[in-house]
C-alpha cells in the first residue's frame, strides 16, 4: 500500500541533514555506551571482589582482568623486543578478514543460488529444504578437517580453504531469507510483468529480485558476523597460526599467566565482526531504495 | 482487413472454485479509438471479462481477439497497456525508471527510452518529478505515472481496471479530464472499468451495463455528448439523462439480482 503523502511540489523529502552535528551526536553515544560497559564490568568486579561473592563464578584479575589490563595488553609486546601486541593482532585480523570476506561472498552467493532454485521449485524446497536446514545442526568442527583435506588436494590456499567452512555458516540465512524476499515480490507487481509477457528470467530480475532486497540484506547482516565467526573457527583444526583462530587457540593455553592478552585477541574479533556488519549495513544504505515506512 | 480493435463471441467464464458463472455468452465488439466502459455492481463480471481481453485469465469458452489476433497472441505481443486499481509502481525505481519499465522490457536503447520517457512525463504533466520515488507521490500522482507506463510504448489498446477508484472525487475528475485530453493525443481505444455511473457517462463513447450472477452485458448505451467533454460537460441537461438511463439500467437488474439473493438464502 502506498502511503497517500500529497506532495505539489518538487521538494526533496528527504532532507540533507546536518552531518557534522549528527556525526558528533553518533560519536557521542558511542562513547557513551562504551562508558556504561566499561562501569559495569568494573562495576561488577568491584562489588563482586569487595564482597567475596562467589556464585556464578569467583572474581579475580584472572577470571576478570580490569579493563584497564586488557586495553593496555594491546599496546605491550608478546615478549621482550617483540612489537606491541596489536600489531600482530592486526596482522592476523586481516588474514581472518580475507577467509571471512571469501567466506562471506562464496554464502552470499551460494545462498542466493540455492534460494532462488528453491523458490522457484515447490518441489525442490520440498524435497532439499530439510538437508540444507539439517546441515546447520552438523557442528562446523567436525566438517572442518574434511574441507581443508579436500581443498589442500585440489591446491586451494589456506585461507580460501578456511573461507569455505566460513561459507557453510553464511549461505544458510541468506538462502532462508532469498526464499520469503523472492516470495514476497507484490502479487500486482507480478501481474503486470506478465500483462508484458515477461519471461521468468526477467521477473526476477526486474521485480523478484529487487522486492527481496531488504530481506537479503538482513541474511547478509547475520552472514556478515558469522562469516568472522566461521573463519576464527574454521582456522581451529587446521591448526593455522596466521589468523585470530590461532591466536586465541594459543592465548588460551596460556591463559592462567597472561589472561587478559585472550580478553585482548577477543575484542580485535569483536571489532572484526562490527566491521563486516558495519560494511553491509553501509552497501544496505547505497542499495535498497524502499518507502521509508517499508524499511524492515 | 482491418481488425476491429477488440471481437468477443460467445464468451463464458467459469470458476473452478464453487462453480460461479463470472460470465456467459458475452458477445461484444470495440472499433478502433472508442472509448468503452464496463460498469456494473460487484461481481457483475467486468473486472474478469477486462482480465479475458487482457489474457491474465482463460476463458472457459467463446473467442476473444484483440486487433484480429488471440488475446494471448496480443499479449506476447505487448498489443495493450494495463492500468490496475492500484498503480503499482516499483518503490525502488523513479518515476523515470518506472515509466522506462516496459521500454527496458522490448529492448529499447538507453537514448530512445529516455527521449520516450521525456514525451510521457510531458503528457502526464509531471515534469520536475521524473526523479522522485513512487512513496514520494501522491496517489493521484503515481496514478498518472502508470497511466503513462501503460502508453509509453505506444499500445494500440489500454485497458483499465477501475484506476481512479482509490482516489478523492477531485483528484478523480481532474484525472478523468487528463485521461481523455491522452486519450486524444494517443488515438488509441480504452476500454475502462468502473462502478461509477458518471465518470462512465463523462469518459466513454460506450457504456457496457454489466448485471451480476451469471456476468451478462444488460445493455449497451451510446454516449452521444460532443467531444472534447469539459468540466461543462458534467453540468449539461443531456449528461443527466444518459447518467438516468445507465442508472435505470443498472437498477433493474440489481432489483432483480436482490430479489433472487434473497431468495436463496
Amino acid at each position: 500500500m502506498h502511503a497517500e503523502v500529497a506532495i505539489e511540489q518538487p521538494t526533496p523529502v528527504r532532507k540533507e541533514r546536518d552531518w557534522p552535528a549528527a556525526l558528533l551526536k553518533r560519536l557521542l553515544l558511542t562513547a557513551l555506551v562504551l562508558a556504561a560497559l566499561w562501569a559495569i564490568w568494573e562495576g561488577y568486579r568491584w562489588l563482586w571482589m569487595r564482597t567475596g561473592w562467589t556464585r556464578p563464578f569467583v572474581v579475580d584479575d584472572l577470571t576478570m582482568p580490569p579493563l584497564s589490563d586488557i586495553v593496555s595488553r594491546l599496546w605491550e609486546p608478546l615478549a621482550e623486543g617483540q612489537p606491541p601486541l596489536i600489531r600482530d593482532l592486526l596482522d592476523k585480523a586481516a588474514f581472518t578478514a580475507r577467509e571471512a570476506a571469501f567466506g562471506f561472498a562464496l554464502g552470499a552467493v551460494a545462498g542466493f543460488a540455492i534460494g532462488a532454485v528453491l523458490h522457484h521449485s515447490r518441489l525442490l524446497r520440498r524435497g532439499f529444504l530439510p538437508y540444507v536446514v539439517a546441515s546447520q545442526t552438523i557442528p562446523i568442527l567436525a566438517i572442518a578437517p574434511m574441507v581443508v583435506i579436500w581443498g589442500g588436494s585440489v591446491g586451494l590456499p589456506v585461507w580460501a580453504r578456511v573461507g569455505i567452512i566460513s561459507a557453510f555458516l553464511t549461505f544458510f540465512p541468506v538462502t532462508i531469507n532469498t526464499i520469503k524476499g523472492l516470495d514476497s515480490a507484490d502479487p500486482r507487481a507480478l501481474e503486470l510483468m506478465r500483462t508484458y509477457a515477461a519471461s521468468p528470467w526477467t521477473v526476477l530480475w526486474k521485480v523478484k529480485f529487487p522486492a527481496s532486497l531488504p530481506f537479503t540484506f538482513a541474511a547478509l547482516k547475520i552472514a556478515a558476523t558469522a562469516s568472522v565467526v566461521g573463519a576464527i573457527i574454521g582456522e581451529l583444526p587446521s591448526s593455522i597460526q596466521d589468523g585470530l583462530g590461532g591466536a586465541i587457540l594459543n592465548f588460551n593455553q596460556y591463559y592462567s599467566l597472561d589472561p587478559a592478552a585472550l580478553w585482548a585477541t577477543n575484542i580485535v574479533a569483536a571489532a572484526l565482526g562490527i566491521a563486516f556488519f558495519a560494511v553491509v549495513v553501509l552497501a544496505e544504505r547505497l542499495v535498497v531504495k524502499t518507502a521509508p515506512e517499508h524499511v524492515a | 482487413m482491418s481488425a476491429a480493435a477488440v471481437t468477443i463471441a460467445g464468451l463464458t467464464k467459469t470458476f473452478q472454485k464453487g462453480g460461479t458463472t463470472a460470465l456467459q455468452e458475452i458477445d461484444l465488439e470495440l472499433q478502433p479509438g472508442e472509448f468503452v466502459s464496463l460498469i456494473g455492481p460487484s461481481g457483475c463480471g467486468k473486472s474478469t471479462l477486462l482480465r479475458v481481453i487482457a489474457d491474465l485469465v482463460e476463458p472457459t469458452g467463446g473467442t476473444v481477439h484483440v486487433g484480429g489476433k488471440t488475446a494471448h497472441q496480443a499479449r506476447v505481443d505487448r498489443d495493450y497497456g494495463m492500468v490496475f486499481q492500484e498503480a503499482v509502481l516499483y518503490d525502488w525505481r523513479t518515476v523515470a525508471k518506472n515509466i522506462a519499465l516496459p521500454l527496458e522490457l522490448a529492448g529499447w536503447n538507453r537514448r530512445r527510452r529516455a527521449e520516450r520517457v521525456g514525451e510521457m512525463v510531458d503528457l502526464v504533466e509531471l515534469s520536475g518529478f521524473e526523479n522522485h520515488h513512487p512513496w514520494e507521490l501522491s496517489g493521484g500522482m503515481q496514478m498518472r505515472v502508470a497511466i503513462a507506463r501503460a502508453l509509453s510504448f505506444d499500445p494500440k489498446l489500454l485497458l483499465m481496471d477501475e484506476p481512479f477508484g482509490a482516489l478523492d472525487e477531485m483528484t478523480r475528475e481532474r484525472l478523468n479530464l487528463e485521461l481523455l485530453r491522452i486519450w486524444e493525443a494517443s488515438g488509441s481505444t480504452v476500454v475502462f472499468v468502473t462502478h461509477s455511473i458518471t465518470e462512465a457517462v463523462f469518459l466513454s463513447t460506450r457504456v457496457v451495463v454489466m448485471s451480476p450472477r451469471p456476468g451478462r452485458i444488460a445493455g449497451i448505451v451510446e454516449i452521444d455528448l460532443p467531444q472534447p467533454r469539459s468540466v461543462d460537460t458534467r453540468e449539461e441537461p443531456r449528461f443527466f439523462e444518459l447518467a438516468t438511463e445507465l442508472r435505470e439500467l443498472l437498477r433493474g437488474r440489481a432489483v432483480k439480482a436482490a430479489r433472487v439473493e434473497e431468495g436463496v438464502h
